[in-house]
């Protein structure tokens, strides 16, 4: 696999100019995603009674669990001083609810923080019925399927260039807050931007569509579903590459690195010297030599 | 030097014999008849350098110099100091096909297909981090110790170079590779150059031959990484080992040991072997942080793009505190005729680094002039015996530490749950606060402990022992301590002598100041001294033994009925001790 | 003092005592008597000693072996031998050299401490000072050379080499002159030259950094952000494009027109949509941590955070400067395009520059 792609590296070698190699080959992708988009139908395949059934159960979960906070038609509520104790969820779309709920933001413990990822509290079917009640108020984002985020029949060469791709994206739309690794950062007043360590492939897509939380959107119109694929294609290849250069001390940069040549560095050579200074045993025997 | 072989273990039954016409001693003599070398070995060979483990944290800058030096010729052959522009074609598939410059793609080339690379350039980079952390660590032992004094002071301003030097190193060596961390900061220090009022943009523009980034900053970057600075710094270290070595190694007080003498090992055999088996030890904890633990993995980085960015981007841990101080800084600009001045830049990047630096440079002058201390010092002084001293230094490293954790405010922030501006404010204060705090309190404990010295020479060591007077009342047994102890305690100087040095002439024959300057100088060493706990008087000191010889008198009444147990807290050699002793005296 | 003491034999005469300030209060008890090690008294303690440091010894090689053999088996890089998720070769390399170092280091320790010879002896210091005699021999010679010289009696020699070595100082202060151009040279020579200038210019599409598309403002949704650079930036090369990129670079976020709160905000806003240099007023950073919800700016070099709604309006941390707002218009075809350069320099201070707020800016585009 990976000598297929030591080849695709040296063809591209004889392009003269590599970056606008890289453009026509997006441009191609862009389009084919574009016109995916178009073709491809918005709602899913199942029978409309079926649809009305989930829609209606999903209803009754909201009204007992999220009307509290979003308002009995999920219209977003407020309180007596104006301040929003939560969103309007009309147009939303089933993947912010999918994304909310499947990374158990929602429901959140007291209204106004930002909701930390923690066990899921609905089931993946009480989910989907949530997803299918908020997507019936108005049009939104749908749940991405594994075909949006999958570089599976992807030649190598292709899924090589697509990680490139990817992570130069990453690098610049996603590093900033989340970390070079995704390790997650400091925002303004206690805020965060989470880890994304361990975050699904499809919770990421659903994430960059619908900007949870503080997060900017990064909506189809920004980075195309291609795009958003080569992310998640680098994403995936940074945490099933290994740790080339041994433990990665929480990959939290230079911070920690100052903190292991304190505490092992230095703290490790200070002890052999504490070792080599040392007074050894004594014996209370004279030598003979001189008794 | 006498020679005593009695001293040297049987087992060295080899040992060289010179008398005995030997090839090494051909070689010594051919040698010798060209260079001398017996009139410096007569000299050197049996040097004696004191041991203490704390003597040896300077020897673990040294060790992680050469290890620099080592690592760094290593990586200097594959490594290109180019920033022209190429396409990588590397076994790092995640970045083929990317555009990068010459010194990221040959960096990558070091890191993964150079077998041992990424081994050297951790190495390299462990032992840089290491190397200025061991200087500092070094810095403070000289100074708590008070082994800055006369005749030390030059050894001293030389050290402090050393670390400013090496600080200097490591940022340039940081930003060689060009990744997007290094570039980061090349950026920042760009912002800081542009910052110096009037010449600040020409500055800049000189050093990256126009506009940033140019494509001159990484070759100039390493000129100075690998030939200018580790020239300056190989010159000085080998000033600073000279002057240690005409000076000789201070020593603790202790029997035998005086201002006149130095007592420990001769450089050869023992402090050579001790020395030479420690750079073996640090190069191999290099070795093995290099092997085990993962440090500034560019890959991740990717090249330096100056539109991209990561969250926490941090220089390393010796830039950090300039780096907090101009995190906390308010944001001060002011504007006047045209022009702008930074003040939120420039003071805390520019002044604040040259200030501190210069106030650490000449503190064994500042300490000088308030003690007008002009004898020589040998003897090390424990922390505790110069409050003031401590304290100061004390509070520089509070101030360090505080600006430290503003340099870490971000990760502070998510790995403590905390909001980064609640954390900004508070340092912003705590930075005023917070040496103050530790300079008084530190000063209290250094006196306290003062104190309990001479409790413990005037009436012993607390035992533990619980006595029950005939009346009924109780006190706890005290011991006086040994010989040794007590000698060691009393080696210090008393601080009223040293109140009133300016009465006379100095040892040179200079009279005492008499200015205004001079008179603040009494001030402020009256300040320097007040409270300090001087040792007993001979008085206080023979009426405390008497009453001791006292207590003993009557306890021994009761030997044999009391508990023994003082023979176990830990200031006698029980290996051979029963438990209870058959008959105790 | 012990029967040890030895003495330095080459300065013993004439010295003086270093420093007799401390006042005894006890008697100095001397060297304590030497106390030897089993393994000086005990054969079978120093045999065993001997053994355990050639075993050290013995390992160290042992694990160079290892290293050697490491080096030629273990393959590096991305399709390279993996342990426990580690990179093999570089764990391996560096577990088997840093034993190997180790080993020897602790093997010869080990030695100094069992079984090399541990008197303690007592060396002799002297002053650092020259003796008095030493110093006025030094005078003297001195004097000498100076008076042979007469550099005191022929001041016009010595002044005008004085002066001559100190002009010196010219030609190696001159000769840096061409380290680089100064700041107003460059102006003019590429495209947006200069500490003022970036390659906006009038009409230029705004495209999306990486892939170098254009945007149109109906692609943009409501808390959209853009990492977005100037049409034309991509084809420029190695030193150009760096330095274009460094001052050209943008972050373009379409925010509820309502939530604007300056009137030049608005006026340089597209349907909600705004353009902000991405490169920090305080020392440069590249800044696009945006919070959605209060369109907060925040840079995570020193943590300035700006207000986007606001002019960028610095509302917290080190930053002098609000942030650059570049005018925002439509083309024809409905692609977002600039409407000027930015009216103020981007990035950092520098001393020449002229600030203005953002009200004074807005007021020169319209003259």
């Amino acid at each position: 696999m990976r000598l297929l792609n030591r080849s695709a590296g040296r063809l591209s070698r004889h392009r003269r100019g590599p970056v606008a190699g890289l453009v026509v080959l997006l441009l191609g992708l862009l389009l084919t995603g574009g016109l995916y988009a178009a073709v491809s139908p918005s709602s899913s395949a199942s029978s409309a009674e079926d649809d009305q059934a989930l829609v209606k159960q999903g209803r009754e979960l909201f009204l007992v669990g999220c009307a509290f906070c979003h308002g009995q038609n999920a219209e977003g509520q407020t309180d007596v001083n104006g301040k929003l104790i939560g969103p309007s969820l009309v147009g939303v779309g089933a993947a912010a609810v999918n994304f909310q709920v499947g990374t158990g933001r929602m429901p959140l413990a007291a209204p106004g923080q930002q909701g930390p990822a923690k066990p899921q509290t609905y089931s993946d079917d009480e989910i989907s019925a949530l997803a299918a009640y908020v997507a019936s108020l108005a049009p939104g984002p749908a749940i991405p399927t594994e075909a949006d985020y999958s570089t599976d029949g992807m030649t190598d060469a292709e899924r090589q260039e697509a990680v490139v791709r990817g992570g130069q994206i990453f690098l610049t739309n996603c590093t900033a807050c989340h970390n070079f690794t995704g390790a997650g950062g400091a925002m303004p007043r206690g805020g965060y931007a989470p880890s994304i360590l361990n975050t699904s492939p499809r919770h990421i897509y659903e994430a960059m569509l619908t900007g949870p939380g503080p997060m900017d959107v990064f909506s189809n119109g920004n980075l195309s579903p291609d795009e958003k694929r080569d992310v998640i294609a680098y994403i995936q290849t940074m945490r099933e590459q290994p740790s080339f250069g041994g433990f990665s001390l929480g990959n939290m940069g230079p911070v920690s690195e100052g903190l292991f040549a304190w505490l092992v560095g230095l703290g490790t050579c200070v002890a052999f010297a504490i070792w080599i200074a040392a007074h050894t045993t004594r014996s209370s025997k004279k030598k003979e030599s001189q008794a | 030097m006498s020679i005593d072989t009695s001293r040297v273990a049987t087992s060295n039954k080899t040992a060289a014999n010179a008398a005995k016409p030997s090839k090494a001693g051909a070689a010594a003599q051919w040698a010798d008849e060209r260079l001398g070398l017996a009139a410096m070995g007569k000299k050197n060979l049996r040097k004696v350098f004191p041991d203490h483990w704390s003597f040896m944290l300077g020897e673990i800058a040294l060790w992680s110099f050469v290890v620099l030096l080592l690592s760094g010729v290593f990586l200097t052959l594959w490594f290109r100091p180019s920033m022209a522009e190429v396409t990588y074609q590397g076994s790092y598939n995640p970045m083929r096909g990317l555009q990068m410059s010459e010194a990221f793609s040959s960096a990558l080339n070091i890191s993964f297909d150079v077998r041992g690379g990424l081994l050297m350039r951790q190495m390299h980079h462990w032992a840089a981090m290491l190397f200025i952390a061991a200087m500092m660590i070094h810095l403070l032992r000289v100074f708590f110790t008070g082994a800055h004094r006369k005749p030390r002071e030059l050894n001293w301003v030389i050290g402090s170079l050393l670390l400013l030097l090496g600080t200097l190193e490591g940022f340039t060596g940081y930003s060689l590779p060009d990744d997007l961390l290094s570039g980061t900061g090349i950026r920042a220090a760009d912002g800081f150059i542009k910052s110096i009022p009037i010449v600040g943009s020409y500055i800049s523009f000189f050093l990256f031959g126009g506009e940033f980034p140019g494509e001159s900053i990484i070759p100039r970057l390493y000129t100075i990484h690998v030939l200018l600075i580790p020239g300056l710094l190989l010159a000085l270290i080998a000033a600073h080992m000279l002057l240690l070595v005409y000076h000789k190694h201070t020593q603790w007080a202790g029997p035998g040991r005086t201002e006149d003498n130095v007592v420990g090992y001769p450089m050869l055999p023992v402090y050579a072997a001790k020395a030479g088996g420690f750079f073996f030890i640090v190069f191999g904890v290099t070795a093995l942080m290099g092997g085990l633990l993962s440090i500034n993995p560019v890959w991740k980085f990717g090249p330096y793009d100056p539109t991209k960015v990561t969250a926490g981007s941090q220089p390393d841990w010796y830039m950090g505190w300039p780096d907090g101080a101009l995190r906390i800084m308010p944001g001060w600009e002011s504007h006047f005729w045209g022009s702008t001045w930074s003040w939120n830049i420039f003071l805390p990047i520019i002044v604040l680094p040259g200030l501190l630096f210069t106030v650490v440079l000449l503190l064994p002058f500042i300490e000088g002039w308030i003690t007008g201390d002009k004898r020589e010092h040998h003897l090390l002084q424990r922390p505790r015996n110069a409050p003031t001293r401590t304290a100061t230094m004390v509070a520089l490293m509070t101030l360090y530490g505080l600006f430290w954790t503003a340099g870490g405010n971000d990760i502070i922030a998510i790995r403590l749950h905390a909001s980064i501006n609640q954390i900004t404010y508070f340092l912003r204060a705590a930075v005023f606060i917070g040496p103050v705090i530790a300079f008084l309190v530190t000063r209290r404990i250094c006196i306290s402990l003062q104190r309990h010295d001479n409790d413990l020479l005037l009436h012993g060591y607390e035992t533990g022992v619980i006595m029950r007077t005939p009346e009924g009342s109780y006190y706890e047994k005290h011991l006086p301590i040994s010989d040794v102890e007590a000698y060691t305690l009393t080696v210090r100087d008393r601080s009223a002598e040293q109140l009133t040095p300016a009465a006379g002439p100095d040892t040179n024959g200079v009279p005492a100041p008499q200015s205004k300057l001079g008179g603040l100088r009494e001030k402020i060493r009256t300040l320097y001294y007040a409270d300090d706990i001087d040792k007993p008087t001979h008085a206080e000191l023979e009426e405390a033994r008497h009453h001791a010889a006292h207590e003993a008198h009557e306890l021994a009444a009761l030997d044999g009925h009391s508990a023994e147990g003082h023979h176990f807290d830990g200031r006698h050699p029980v290996a051979e001790e029963p438990i209870r002793p058959e008959h105790h005296h | 003092m012990s029967a040890d003491t030895s003495h330095d034999t080459g300065h013993d005469t004439g010295h003086l005592p270093i420093n007799a300030a401390t006042d005894a209060l006890l008697p100095d008890p001397g060297l304590a008597e030497h106390q030897w090690r089993p393994t000086d008294v005990d054969a079978r303690a120093e045999k065993r000693a001997e053994r355990q440091v050639a075993t050290l010894f013995g390992l160290s090689a042992v694990a160079t072996v290892l290293f050697v053999v490491f080096y030629i088996t273990l393959k590096t890089g991305t399709d390279g031998h993996t342990f426990i998720g580690l990179g093999a070769s570089n764990v391996a390399l560096g577990t088997t050299l840093g034993l190997a170092l180790l080993l020897i280091g602790l093997g010869v320790i080990q030695w100094a401490r069992k079984l090399m010879g541990d008197h303690e002896i007592s060396e002799q210091r002297h002053p650092a000072a020259s003796s008095e005699e030493d110093r006025t021999a030094t005078l003297a010679a001195l004097n000498a050379g100076l008076e042979e010289s007469g550099i005191g009696r022929r001041p016009l020699v010595r002044n005008s080499l004085l002066g001559s070595v100190a002009l010196l100082a010219a030609p190696a202060v001159v000769m840096l002159r061409d380290l680089g151009p100064l700041p107003n040279q460059v102006v003019g020579e590429y495209p947006g030259a200069g500490l003022h200038h970036t390659i906006w210019a009038k009409g230029t599409r705004v495209v999306r950094d990486v892939v170098g598309t254009p945007i149109k403002a109906s692609d943009i949704e409501i808390g959209d952000l853009f990492n977005a650079e100037p049409d034309g930036l991509f084809d420029l090369e190695g030193a150009e494009l760096q330095i274009a990129k460094s001052k050209a670079a943008i972050v373009m976020l379409r925010m509820d027109p309502d939530d604007i709160i300056s009137d030049v905000t608005r006026n340089w806003s597209v349907q909600g949509i705004v353009a902000y240099s991405k490169i920090c007023t305080h020392v440069g950073c590249p800044i696009s941590l945006n919070e959605r919800t209060t369109h907060h700016l925040l840079c995570p070099c020193h943590q300035s955070t700006f207000d986007l709604a606001d002019s960028g309006r610095v509302v917290f941390g080190p930053a002098g400067r609000h942030l650059p707002q570049l005018p925002l218009g439509v083309d024809d075809e409905g692609y977002l395009i600039a409407l000027s350069d930015f009216l103020e320099p981007v990035g950092p201070s520098f001393w020449e520059r002229n600030t203005k707020s953002p009200s004074e800016v807005a007021k020169e585009l319209k003259s």
